[in-house]
């Protein structure tokens, strides 16, 4: 199987070999902060493409198809258009926050993001407690969000806010609730190692019911932890002309919005690498022959055909059905999915302290 | 190495934040127009301050969130050993769990986490 660590073991060799370990050192902390700042946008500028064409196909519509082949040049003709708007900060409302609430957003998302093992040797962040972690990043944006709206001044980004931080800080307890599941499968929190655990079997078809039962409560409140699908009444644009960001504008907004579809990306990823085996491909205990075909198939390709295809049903969910109203969102939440959660959690672990998991 | 890491991921960050705003403000527009910078709320002009009271509601479920959330980082290094605690692991949550059922039967019985 390709081990992307031979690249970087050859790049530092290079670099020690013509400069000081030291220096050698800081030009790779350099080159790993170019490498996710370009993996973020690019994925985000796929991403957005991705999120108009599927949500066209689902509308029986074309979508963007004017500017360059199949409307590919549509991507660049954004961040363009985003780039070059004026941003504007409104009179009343607190600069120093006003200013602030993106970092706290990107931040949180960055740090989830580079989490991720995308291939065996490309981890950025591989702490031994890596799940816990990311989910403790990836709740430092709630703050940003919070911030967002209060200090906008808005009285409509203000409720957005408001409803953003009851959704999200709910939602994470299923998401929590479900990973925690496999850890209880996997004994550790590595992220790294569970990919690798999944070696003879994805965790999906390991712990059979209670991780089929784990992955379909996590996509739910992973969905709801991103604004986004059924569960977008932060920014219920009927309602709240835009929620949380309707103040911000130019590139202040786009930023919000890269954060956005990356969080999508990064939960969709995590149910990838956690449930569907991240990218390890896809082996068959005594399958020989077809476990050695599917081994030359890259770590990278099966990571993104899997991250991608949750994407896919995300969007699929997003566009299919109607908003939730908020006493329905903290219905779901509070009385369905946490005791699910719960119970779920509980005959997990039965199932691996009776050993009755493959 | 990984706190270095991390740091490395907190400026990227930042970094990126800081280009891309920088960026922005350098290419484009500017103009100056006193309705601009009104908050916009549909046109209407906005009364008073937003700055005001918010529904007692989203309070009472970060409070729960943070019974839940506590939890959350009690079972978690649980969750890591137990397949060595084996059947007494699976007892001693049970005790654990059922206090913390106790508590959300509670807040669901005094309609806490009615909507209303």
């Amino acid at each position: 199987m390709f081990d992307f660590s031979v690249v970087t073991n050859w790049i530092h060799g290079l670099l020690v070999s013509v400069m000081p370990l030291g220096l050698a050192s800081f030009v790779e902390c350099v080159l790993i902060g170019i490498c996710i700042m370009l993996m973020y946008a690019v994925i985000a500028m796929i991403m957005i493409f991705m999120e108009r064409k599927v949500c066209a196909s689902f509308q029986c519509r074309l979508g963007p198809n004017r500017v360059g082949p199949w409307g590919l040049c549509q991507l660049f003709a954004d961040v363009i258009k985003m780039l070059i708007k004026e941003i504007i900060v409104i009179r009343h409302s607190d600069r120093f926050l006003y200013n602030l609430a993106p970092y706290i957003v990107i931040l949180g998302s960055i740090l989830a993001f580079a989490c991720i093992p995308i291939n065996k040797g490309i981890e950025v962040l591989d702490f031994n407690v890596g799940i816990f972690f990311f989910m403790a990043a990836s709740s430092i944006g709630v703050v940003g969000i919070l911030l967002a709206g209060w200090s906008s001044n808005n009285k409509y980004s203000l409720i957005g806010a408001m409803r953003s931080g009851a959704q999200m800080i709910s939602y994470e307890l299923s998401v929590g609730l479900s990973i925690m599941t496999i850890v209880v499968l996997t004994d550790t929190m590595q992220f790294s190692e569970i990919v690798e655990r999944q070696a003879d079997g994805w965790f999906i078809f390991k712990g059979h019911i209670p991780a089929l039962i784990a992955f379909v409560t996590y996509l739910i409140a992973g969905n709801a932890e991103v604004n986004r699908g059924p569960f977008d009444l932060p920014e219920a644009e009927s309602e709240l002309t835009a929620g949380y960001h309707t103040e911000y504008s130019g590139m202040h907004f786009g930023l919000f919005y890269l954060a956005e579809f990356m969080n999508l990306f990064i939960v969709s990823s995590i149910a990838a690498t956690v449930f569907l085996g991240g990218w390890m491909p896809l082996h068959i205990a005594g399958w020989n022959g077809f476990n050695q075909i599917m081994d030359y198939i890259p770590g990278f390709v099966w990571f993104f055909g899997k991250a991608f295809f949750v994407v896919w049903l995300l969007m699929w969910i997003k566009w299919t059905f109607p908003r939730l109203r908020v006493d329905q969102i903290l219905h779901l939440e509070w009385k369905i999915l946490v005791p699910i959660g719960l119970a779920n959690l509980l005959l997990m672990t039965v199932c691996v302290v009776f050993g009755w998991h493959f | 190495m990984y706190f270095v890491l991390l740091i490395v991921v907190v400026l990227t960050a930042i970094t990126l934040v800081a280009a891309a705003l920088t960026i922005a403000r350098l290419i484009s527009p500017r103009t100056y127009n006193p309705q601009k910078g009104e908050a916009y709320e549909c046109g209407i002009p906005t009364r008073g301050k937003s700055w005001m009271q918010f529904k007692v509601g989203y309070y009472l479920f970060a409070i729960l969130f943070l019974m839940f959330d506590v939890e959350t980082v009690f079972l978690f290094p649980w969750a890591v050993v137990v397949q060595e605690l084996g059947i007494m692991g699976l007892v001693n949550v049970l005790f654990f769990l059922f206090v913390l059922i106790l508590g959300l039967a509670y807040a669901w019985k005094k309609g806490a986490l009615e909507w209303k």
